[in-house]
């Protein structure tokens, strides 16, 4: 039996526990925010946090996540408003098509966590793992550093 | 359905009187419009006004504008009811946005072509002035005044002499109940009145995109659907020979495996065929799918090596081929003499890798269809579904969700077709997952192609004598056996509709087979033509040792029209009269682009350089300068992009921005790592790791847009901004380098600064 937290409720599952997180909170739980892009841990389209790191659930075994407290993009924002970073990128008109975005929203906010203010070379490091290929990058940038710098 | 907030949709069309659009003939649709639509505490009976297809007013005044077009990352689905909100003089804060099903009675709903706008930008115009009128009507009538005494003011009828004021809400029954009136008595906002047209708008759905509630095709969901993971034949046209499935059957969660029959050629929008394994989760889909033992008859595109065929290409090109378009006489130009310069370009075949792969949820009960699909064209999967299950078009209903992106691939409805396939085997809803592997490894390819230019120029420089001739295997093999020249829609693409101003020129394309599904790829056949062109324009200008800016304008001549009549050019469908090729218009865009990059101000060479191209495709006028540093290993990087676009009249500016900004890194894709190849007739590529699109640190680090003021009608901003890219790259890296790029991408070049 797996237990974890996901976006602070209390869930167990006794399926395959072989099974990546992805599918689980996609098509078990039905947080269709996290996206599946790759399933090779290339794209980000899936990133989530587990105990506020960013990880691909698509290559996170559910034997990975026992006990661990994930947040997915539905549970970014503790309240009904918007996560600064979500604020950001609000502001910014980041999204095309969007898909990419909560994985590209939940990989800023953990960059976020550790540097405060990241320069160009943080940013690029810690956001090349995830792929936008309608080219939404010098936006995504932009918001970083709106976000980073208070301006949301 | 519950998951879906746009699930009303059906029931505003179920209440529709059979007719055109707006377009056809206004219809009038008294009662029972928004059943399904209105909110909770509202009859629906006590507010149906809908003067077409297109809008509809609650009494509550909430505003109901439907999107006929797919949502793929444009911004099509929030720009085009802007321009009815615009007309009618709403407030975008009470405008609900309802996503068309597929239905002929929209007119064209094949989001492709960057055509939305320009083919609908009056439809929605004329939609908005005729349901402003009634509403100025029925206030008039409700006064006892004249009409011409009324005016509306932003979801408010106002009679001016008097300062009484109606809400659109408070006159929709009112309205509704008037004749409407005829398109020619109509009468539109100045554009001075303008409040939505050329000023920025966010996208309606971008919260939802922020917080992961926005619903894709992945994300579709009917009640008591099963997951369908599909192995498809590795060679086009394959056929399973035998199935071994005990071991897949074993997986926890698999219910059953399906045949899926091969195509009938032409391929058309028709499944591949191979075996679907049947889940209760996505996950056991894909493990009970990798445990399937599988032997194939590949068929005779098992023959199909790219390196080798890639030859052949090349080898035609070399020979003539079918002349698409003839000015003067270039044999005997090329007789006399003059400095002759040839080269050689290849661009090798493209998948989309849009960042969601192909999916849908369908279901077949009762003899008829309900899909949910991240489709570019309901209208293609009603037919293509119909087809393969021998029902009435009409009896087919297709939802479209937001798309994690299309560049075209999603055009084509293979993967709805599947899913309803196997719901009538099933006797379920079925939900189909294509996995990354399966979208690059079963594309609708961007053509590969091979062209060959040659030029003769006279002691200044200039040509005296073009030839140009392209060869690559037809979208037009999707759909007839053997067709293997380029349609006049490829050819026009960049090719025939060359501008420049030679006095002998000569426009040809050669035959080529296909072995795998050719489709069409954001911008098309100009991804390839505006590559052969403009680097040739940029080796003809160092040829004749001249500045590349001065020496395309030179090319481009003095600002006028060039007639296009003879080499049947098709022009993406618009007038030569509204839209003819203006040389003018293209080349203001390239001045700009050198002024905005600030050209010629320093010397390129040592490892930096700018390259610039210019290109009208899709009705619009770009150029784009792109500046490079290479390193002395021949990494690329590209600090700054200068972009300048003539789109004519623009509706959503910081849209058409992000559109640039997006073709740059779409070009930037392309020219780094942009390569499908095939060995025995299968794909060698598989994921993002063999078929790389261009991350964060290798994208463009800043696109600049600049959008010209116009007031042409509008082209299309979706694609025309990839075409110029790629030349503009490659002639940046030969002013860093010294190193000429005809091939892509550049994986396969050697970029090292030459002389170190």
């Amino acid at each position: 039996m797996i237990r974890l937290k996901v976006n602070g409720v209390e869930r167990s599952f006794d399926g395959d526990a072989d099974m990546p997180l992805l599918w689980y909170l996609r098509d078990v739980l039905g947080l269709t925010g996290t996206k599946f892009g790759c399933g090779m841990s290339l794209c980000g389209a899936c990133t989530v946090h587990k105990n506020g790191e960013a990880i691909r659930s698509c290559v996170t075994r559910l034997s990975a996540v026992q006990g661990a407290e994930v947040v997915t993009i539905e549970g970014l924002s503790s309240g009904n408003g918007l996560h600064p970073v979500q604020k950001a990128w609000v502001q910014i008109n980041v999204p095309q098509c969007g898909y990419c975005q909560s994985g590209q929203i939940m990989q800023a906010v953990a960059l976020l966590k550790t540097k405060k203010k990241p320069t160009d070379q943080d940013i690029d490091e810690a956001m090349s793992g995830n792929i936008c290929r309608c080219g939404t990058y010098q936006r995504i940038r932009a918001a970083i550093k709106a976000a980073a710098e208070g301006r949301v | 359905m519950s998951t879906f907030e746009n699930v009303s949709r059906r029931g505003f069309l179920k209440g529709m009187i059979s007719g055109g659009a707006f377009v056809l003939g206004v219809q009038f649709l008294p009662r029972a419009v928004w059943a399904g639509a209105a909110g909770a505490g509202t009859s629906a009976e006590q507010a149906a006004f809908s003067p077409n297809l297109f809008v509809g007013i609650q009494a509550d005044g909430t505003v109901h504008i439907v999107t006929h077009r797919s949502e793929m990352g444009t911004g099509i689905r929030t720009t085009l009811p802007l321009v009815l909100a615009d007309e009618l003089d709403a407030d975008w804060k009470r405008v609900k946005i309802e996503q068309a099903i597929g239905d002929a009675r929209y007119g064209s709903q094949n989001t492709d072509g960057s055509q939305s706008i320009r083919e609908f930008f009056d439809v929605m115009r004329g939609a908005g002035a005729t349901a402003r009128a009634m509403l100025i009507q029925a206030a008039s009538q409700t006064w006892g005044v004249p009409a011409a005494e009324c005016e509306s003011d932003l979801h408010v009828i106002v009679h001016r002499p008097s300062g009484r004021r109606l809400g659109y809400g408070e006159l929709a029954l009112a309205a509704s109940k008037l004749p409407v009136p005829k398109k020619e008595e109509l009468q539109f906002k100045p554009k001075s009145a303008w409040r939505y047209i050329g000023k920025d708008t966010t996208s309606y759905d971008l919260t939802d995109l922020c917080t992961g509630k926005a619903v894709f095709g992945q994300d579709a969901r009917m009640e008591g659907m099963v997951y369908a993971s599909i192995e498809h034949p590795p060679v086009l046209g394959g056929k399973v020979k035998s199935l071994d499935d005990k071991e897949a059957l074993k997986v926890s969660g698999v219910r059953r495996t399906v045949l899926l029959d091969p195509f009938k050629p032409p391929h058309l929008f028709q499944p591949l065929g191979g075996v679907a394994v049947i889940a209760d989760h996505t996950w056991a889909a894909f493990q009970g799918r990798s445990k399937l033992k599988v032997e194939w008859d590949d068929g005779a595109n098992a023959a199909y090596n790219s390196d080798q065929y890639k030859k052949q290409l090349q080898e035609t090109a070399r020979k003539p081929g079918k002349t698409a378009r003839n000015v003067g006489d270039v044999d005997a130009a090329f007789a006399q003499g003059g400095k002759i310069v040839e080269a050689d370009y290849y661009v090798p075949h493209l998948a989309h890798a849009s960042m969601e792969p192909p999916a849908a949820v369908a279901e077949f009960r009762d003899g008829k269809v309900t899909a949910w699909a991240c489709t570019q064209n309901p209208q293609a999967v009603q037919a293509a579904v119909s087809q393969a299950l021998g029902i009435p078009k009409e009896d087919v209903t297709c939802h479209v969700t937001l798309l994690g992106g299309g560049f075209g691939r999603k055009s084509k409805p293979d993967y709805v077709v599947e899913a309803a396939v196997l719901s009538k085997q099933v006797g379920k809803p079925v939900k189909v997952i294509w996995r990354r592997e399966d979208d690059i490894k079963f594309d609708y390819y961007h053509a590969v192609a091979a062209m060959y230019m040659k030029a003769a120029l006279d002691p200044a420089g200039r040509p005296t004598a073009w030839l140009q001739r392209s060869v690559f295997p037809p979208i037009g093999s999707t759909f007839a056996p053997n067709q293997t020249y380029g349609s006049g829609g490829e050819l026009g693409m960049g090719w025939t509709d060359i501008p420049f101003d030679i006095a002998n020129l000569r426009v040809e394309n050669g035959p080529a087979d296909a072995h795998v599904r050719i489709g069409w790829l954001r911008s098309v056949a100009n991804i390839y033509h505006a590559f052969a062109v403009q680097s040739f324009v940029d080796e003809l200008a160092h040829a004749a040792k001249r500045d590349p800016l001065e020496y395309q304008l030179d090319l481009i001549g003095k600002p006028r029209t060039v007639d296009l009549k003879e080499a049947r050019y098709p022009n993406y469908g618009g007038s030569p009269e509204s839209y003819p090729v203006d040389l003018g218009r293209l080349r203001r865009v390239t001045e700009m682009a050198a002024e905005k990059a600030g050209w010629g101000k320093r010397k390129p060479g040592k490892g930096w350089g700018m390259g610039i191209a210019a290109h009208r495709s899709f009705l619009a006028y770009v150029a784009t300068v792109v500046e490079v540093e290479v390193s002395d290993k021949g990494e690329v990087r590209i600090p700054r992009v200068e972009t300048v676009v003539d789109a004519g009249l623009v509706v959503n500016p910081d849209n058409v921005r992000a559109q640039f900004e997006g073709a740059a890194v779409f070009g930037t894709s392309i020219a780094r790592t942009g390569e499908i190849t095939a060995t025995n007739g299968r794909i060698d590529q598989s994921n993002f790791y063999d078929y790389p699109v261009a991350r964060m640190k290798e994208a463009p680090f800043k696109t600049n847009v600049h959008i010209v003021d116009s007031s042409a009608p509008p082209g299309g901003v979706g694609e025309p901004g990839v075409p110029p890219f790629v030349p503009a790259l490659c002639n940046a890296i030969f002013a860093a380098t010294g190193n000429r790029v005809r091939e892509l991408p550049l994986t396969r070049a050697k970029l090292g600064v030459s002389g170190k």
